[in-house]
């Protein structure tokens, strides 16, 4: 298998006469931490979600793992089986425990039988520190219970990439940390990661390579030191500028 | 003097109650109680009516009416997905049937398949067929409705994160989609069961056998054979009996799934 997991070339997405992507190219290497940085609107988490074809793009080449996504004959519920996904709204199933969340697709997709899939979802929960929670309903857990839960249940899948949608944006500020902590370990231990983030300090301390996105292009894309430490280009330089500073943001 | 906003609102209440009381008891002092109870609560008439009216007339109008329910779900359930297909020519169908089906009395369906069907087509049927097929037919044009209002109200997010666990989208629908439409589908598909009791009277028109008379039937013969009312008000009575039960029913329902959803379930280790 070839060393390179996600691999988008030339993709443009447009919703009516709105263009949201306009060309992007991208590639994500095995074990790689790639995070998209950029302001609102800037296309970011329409690129995410055209990586496991939530959005179709309309032109452009999607390859994942070995799959060609943006072929027509593909078999997209094949392929997003080893392509986890982290939403901002956490969307765990409300009807249905903590652990069967972690167990339905593994028991439905995969045809897991029940005592492995069951040993498995443990193993995550473990891994991000919800063991006690097996048998809570979603409704019961905080908000960044219900995102570790999401992160547990996208590894349950034993998926070749994790792809996150600004996982910790709808969160109180003090639940970031522990699902900030939770993708840290997740990339030290050599998890592939593409994570559309405004947490800039996450983006500078765990990933490889940022993209610094805005108005549907990668304007600016090197590693995390370059792109948020010395930012090249005066859009990079000016979004840095009202997310690290917001009290000071109008002042130049 | 003039009085406070809490004084008047006080001094409307006061009035509203003096006019209810007023009224209540012109009725009693002015209505002819002996006529009232000859024609409504007579003893007599409403013994010959026992126990047929529960045995028999009760027991018809449950049967009929969960025949014709069980095929309206059936029925319902493919139109709310054929609503929601992406093939054109499905969601068409499936609009003209609920359009027809919704737009036209129930009265004229029966007449249809109990008259209609048997000289066009040569075909007859039992009570039994003929009354869940009519009842279906009308019943499912509004329970598709209902599902289909209940499956769109499910969050786009729940599919969203059920296709990229790489279920596919029967799957989707089956585990996630349909299990939390139900509780948002339950109150209203209740009122759509006892929209289907009351109509399930309309099967007189069919022709019964008197140990296939339902409720409203069965009060009807006892009206003709006691010359009192009495029949119909035990019939009326008898339908409560069937209905207000349900209303509790689905509220329990309702409750136990939220529970289920708010507190948590007990999970099997």
């Amino acid at each position: 298998m070839s060393d390179v997991i996600v691999e988008v070339t030339g993709m443009h997405k447009a919703f009516g006469s709105l263009e949201v992507l306009k060309g992007i190219d991208l590639s994500v290497r095995r074990g790689e931490v790639v995070c998209i940085i950029g302001p609102s609107g800037s296309g970011k988490s329409t690129l995410l979600r055209c990586v496991n074809l939530l959005e179709e793009p309309n032109a452009g080449k999607v390859v994942v793992n070995g799959f060609e996504l943006t072929d027509p004959d593909v078999d997209i519920d094949k392929a997003r089986r080893t392509i986890g996904m982290v939403f901002q709204s956490f969307n765990l199933f409300g009807h249905l425990s903590v652990l069967e969340n972690l167990t339905v697709a593994q028991r439905k997709v995969l045809k897991r039988d029940a005592a492995e899939a069951d040993r498995i979802a443990r193993d995550n929960l473990k891994r991000v520190g919800l063991l006690d929670k097996v048998a809570a309903m979603p409704s019961q857990l905080s908000g960044g219970q219900q995102q570790r839960a999401a992160i547990a249940r996208a590894l349950s899948m034993q998926p070749a990439v994790m792809l996150f949608d600004e996982p910790t944006s709808a969160l109180d500020p003090e639940l970031v940390g522990d699902v900030l902590a939770v993708m840290r370990q997740l990339a030290d231990e050599g998890m592939t990661m593409l994570v559309v983030t405004h947490e800039m300090q996450f983006a500078r301390e765990v990933a490889d390579r940022v993209l610094f996105m805005d108005d549907g292009t990668v304007v600016e894309e090197g590693p995390a030191a370059n792109v948020i430490g010395q930012p090249r280009h005066e859009r990079t330089r000016s979004f840095l500028h009202r997310v690290l500073n917001p009290v000071h943001a109008t002042e130049a | 003097m003039a009085m406070s906003r809490r004084q008047r609102a006080r001094a409307v209440r006061g009035v509203q109650y003096a006019v209810l009381v007023v009224a209540v008891v012109l009725l009693v002092v002015l209505a002819d109680w002996g006529t009232i109870r000859h024609a409504f609560f007579n003893m007599e008439a409403a013994s010959t009516q026992f126990p047929e009216v529960f045995t028999s007339a009760l027991v018809n109008t449950v049967i009929y009416t969960a025949l014709g329910f069980g095929l309206g779900l059936g029925i319902g359930l493919v139109l709310a997905l054929m609503k929601l297909s992406s093939v054109g020519p499905y969601r068409w169908l499936a609009t003209l049937y609920i359009e027809f089906f919704r737009g036209i009395p129930a009265l004229l369906v029966f007449i249809a398949l109990g008259f209609g069907v048997p000289l066009a087509f040569n075909l007859r049927f039992d009570i039994y067929s003929t009354a869940a097929i009519a009842l279906g037919l009308v019943g499912s044009a509004y329970i598709a409705e209902t599902l289909r209002a209940g499956i769109q109200a499910v969050p786009p997010g729940q599919i969203e994160a059920a296709r990229s666990l790489g279920m596919s989208q029967t799957r989707t629908t089956i585990t996630v989609v349909i299990p939390q439409a139900f509780r948002i589908i339950l109150p209203p598909l209740t009122n759509e069961l006892i929209l289907l009791t009351k109509d399930s009277s309309l099967i007189y028109l069919l022709g019964l056998t008197r140990d296939e008379f339902e409720l409203a039937k069965f009060g009807r013969e006892g009206l003709n054979t006691t010359n009192s009312l009495t029949p119909i008000l035990l019939a009326g009575l008898a339908y409560l009996i069937i209905t207000v039960p349900l209303g509790y029913l689905s509220r329990y329902l309702e409750r136990r799934t939220g529970r289920k959803q708010d507190e948590g379930l007990k999970v099997t280790a």
